[in-house]
């Protein structure tokens, strides 16, 4: 049997126009020079495809190629902006807003500020995953220096109203930073109509190579970073270190075919999503984690119950997903995005994250709904609390041991 | 983390032929009911729960297990340990079943460090099963 991929959200597969792009950056007879050298044609022609890329980049969100900066990845993005701006403005306050379902290259960033005297929120979210604008609003305080929230979520894929956030976040005078690591190419973002100061993004998650990310620093007003790294000064002093012509280039070139295909990548996704929910809705104990009229299509969390979640991974063994419950991580915690909904512990353990993706067939949709039924069936034969359920227990009122 | 091939396997067949992997269960009302010890250990909540039912029967004076069933919700390896357990504990006298240990069975799965507790697991369901059977018959 073919093996298929739906774990897109976790990374994708470099599209084959991006490598050949990059090829042509590695060897001697291709652009191999240092963009920083400025005394030869080498050079300069890194440069200009350096630029080159700034600029696709900077079109994918309507804004000015100045307020790029390539980094090495979103983690990065999320740290200069969060550490760079927390450590910039101290002087004017060290409160932190962020959420509990944020990626831990936000929360780990926080927990990190908050061992150096800084004192960080964390917003829960509604049963649907949402961040509202209100909940931020109630924990602004005239001391908070910066609002960190991700725009789609990588776990459930719920999306934030990151427009009406923004315009509390500007009103209380903080700034605001968006992780758009699983937004930006799949859903539009035009940044010359939010309030956002500061966005992270990634290559690797819409067709680009790994090892590769930016952040979007606003020029007007401007707003001003700490660097992190120190050395020879690249990216306006902001981010020292030798630009990698070949990655910036893949990530060029991805951020524009993603502006070329979004819309049909989008209309594709939603279709895969509803042949995968159709085929599955009707089964007994089925729930959708995340709101799914507020859900990016290319990525579903679903939770089979009675059926440990890692277990069922085993059992589609030719489909590559991933699972919420980390029992597949070194951690035996169920998803802490999954609890921070409210779920009960044992669906957030039966959750799985299904995420489609440009190179995703309808064939492959269609035939993973049968495996998924054959599998959630067999697990249940063999699952003594499904055994219980039959039996009419109510197994919120069994001790157990 | 990366399983091995046994575990792999022992969990593969366990789906693909539940009877023949003794899956199922004794109910209240089956004949020789009587003659069975039944154990749950394990939470949803944690992400395990393992049922243990084994049927004794007595051999010259001796209960010795003749048949065992189980059901497991949890990840592939702690399905595969339920199963390794089974295997090794029909035929065998209540005292020798009493002390299978865990190892054993990691052993048997070469099962990975932060998958032990499946065996623990099991080791335990073992034990609440024999005492509901040693229970059972002091009631008869």
């Amino acid at each position: 049997m073919n093996t298929y991929y739906f774990d897109y959200a976790s990374t994708t597969p470099v599209d084959s126009l991006v490598v050949d792009k990059m090829k042509d950056c590695l060897s001697v007879d291709g652009a191999f020079g240092n963009s920083g050298s400025r005394s030869h044609v080498y050079g300069w022609k890194a440069e200009e495809l350096v630029e080159e890329a700034r600029v696709n980049v900077a079109n994918l969100i309507n804004c000015d190629s100045r307020e790029i900066i390539w980094t090495s990845g979103a983690t990065e993005s999320d740290n200069l902006a969060i550490k760079g701006a927390a450590y910039f403005y101290s002087n004017k306050g060290k409160h932190i807003i962020t959420s509990k379902i944020e990626h831990k290259a936000v929360l780990d960033v926080c927990r990190q500020l908050e061992s150096e005297s800084y004192e960080v929120t964390y917003l829960e979210p509604n049963k649907d995953g949402v961040i509202t604008p209100e909940s931020v609003e109630a924990a602004l305080r005239k001391d908070t220096v910066l609002v960190s929230l991700m725009h789609i979520n990588n776990e459930i894929g719920v999306i934030n109203d990151i427009d009406s956030i923004g315009k509390i976040v500007k009103q209380n005078g903080s700034i605001f930073h968006v992780d758009a690591a699983q937004s930006a190419g799949k859903i539009p973002i035009d940044i010359q109509n939010l309030e956002v100061d500061l966005m992270s993004f990634s290559a690797h998650k819409i067709y680009g190579p790994k090892g590769i990310g930016a952040l979007y620093i606003r020029r007007k007003p401007r707003v001003r970073l700490q660097p992190l790294f120190h050395g020879g000064g690249q990216e306006r002093g902001i981010r020292a270190g030798t630009l990698p012509t070949h990655q910036i280039v893949g990530m060029g070139e991805a951020f524009k075919l993603a502006k070329e295909k979004m819309s049909e990548d989008f209309k594709n996704l939603s279709k895969y999503r509803d042949i995968l929910w159709n085929g599955l809705k009707d089964m007994e104990e089925v729930y959708i984690n995340g709101a799914i009229d507020n859900t990016f299509p290319g990525i579903f969390n679903m939770s089979f119950n009675f059926v440990e979640g890692e277990s069922l991974i085993m059992a589609l063994k030719n489909i590559a997903v991933s699972s919420g419950s980390a029992c597949t991580s070194a951690s035996l915690e169920p998803s802490y995005v999954l609890r921070a909904l409210g779920r009960k512990d044992e669906l957030a353990h039966s959750s799985i994250r299904f995420s489609f993706g440009r190179f995703t067939k309808e064939q492959e949709v269609k035939e993973t709904v049968e495996l998924v039924k054959d599998s959630v069936n067999k697990l249940r034969e063999i699952s003594p609390l499904w055994e219980m359920y039959q039996d009419g227990v109510d197994l919120d009122k069994i001790e157990w041991a | 983390m990366a399983y091995s091939q046994k575990v792999v396997d022992k969990f593969e067949q366990t789906l693909k032929n539940p009877k023949e992997a003794s899956v199922g269960r004794w109910k209240p009302g089956d004949k020789d009911f009587h003659r069975v010890g039944t154990g749950i250990v394990g939470a949803p909540a944690c992400g395990d729960v393992m049922k243990l039912q084994i049927k004794c029967e007595n051999i010259d004076g001796t209960n010795k297990i003749v048949d065992a069933k189980f059901k497991t919700y949890g990840c592939g390896s702690a399905i595969a340990s339920s199963g390794e357990l089974i295997d090794m504990l029909k035929g065998k006298t209540l005292e020798e079943a009493q002390n299978i240990s865990n190892q054993e069975i990691v052993d048997i799965l070469e099962l990975p460090a932060i998958k032990i507790h499946c065996s623990v697991l099991a080791e335990e369901a073992i034990h609440r099963a024999i005492d509901d059977f040693k229970s059972r018959r002091n009631n008869d």
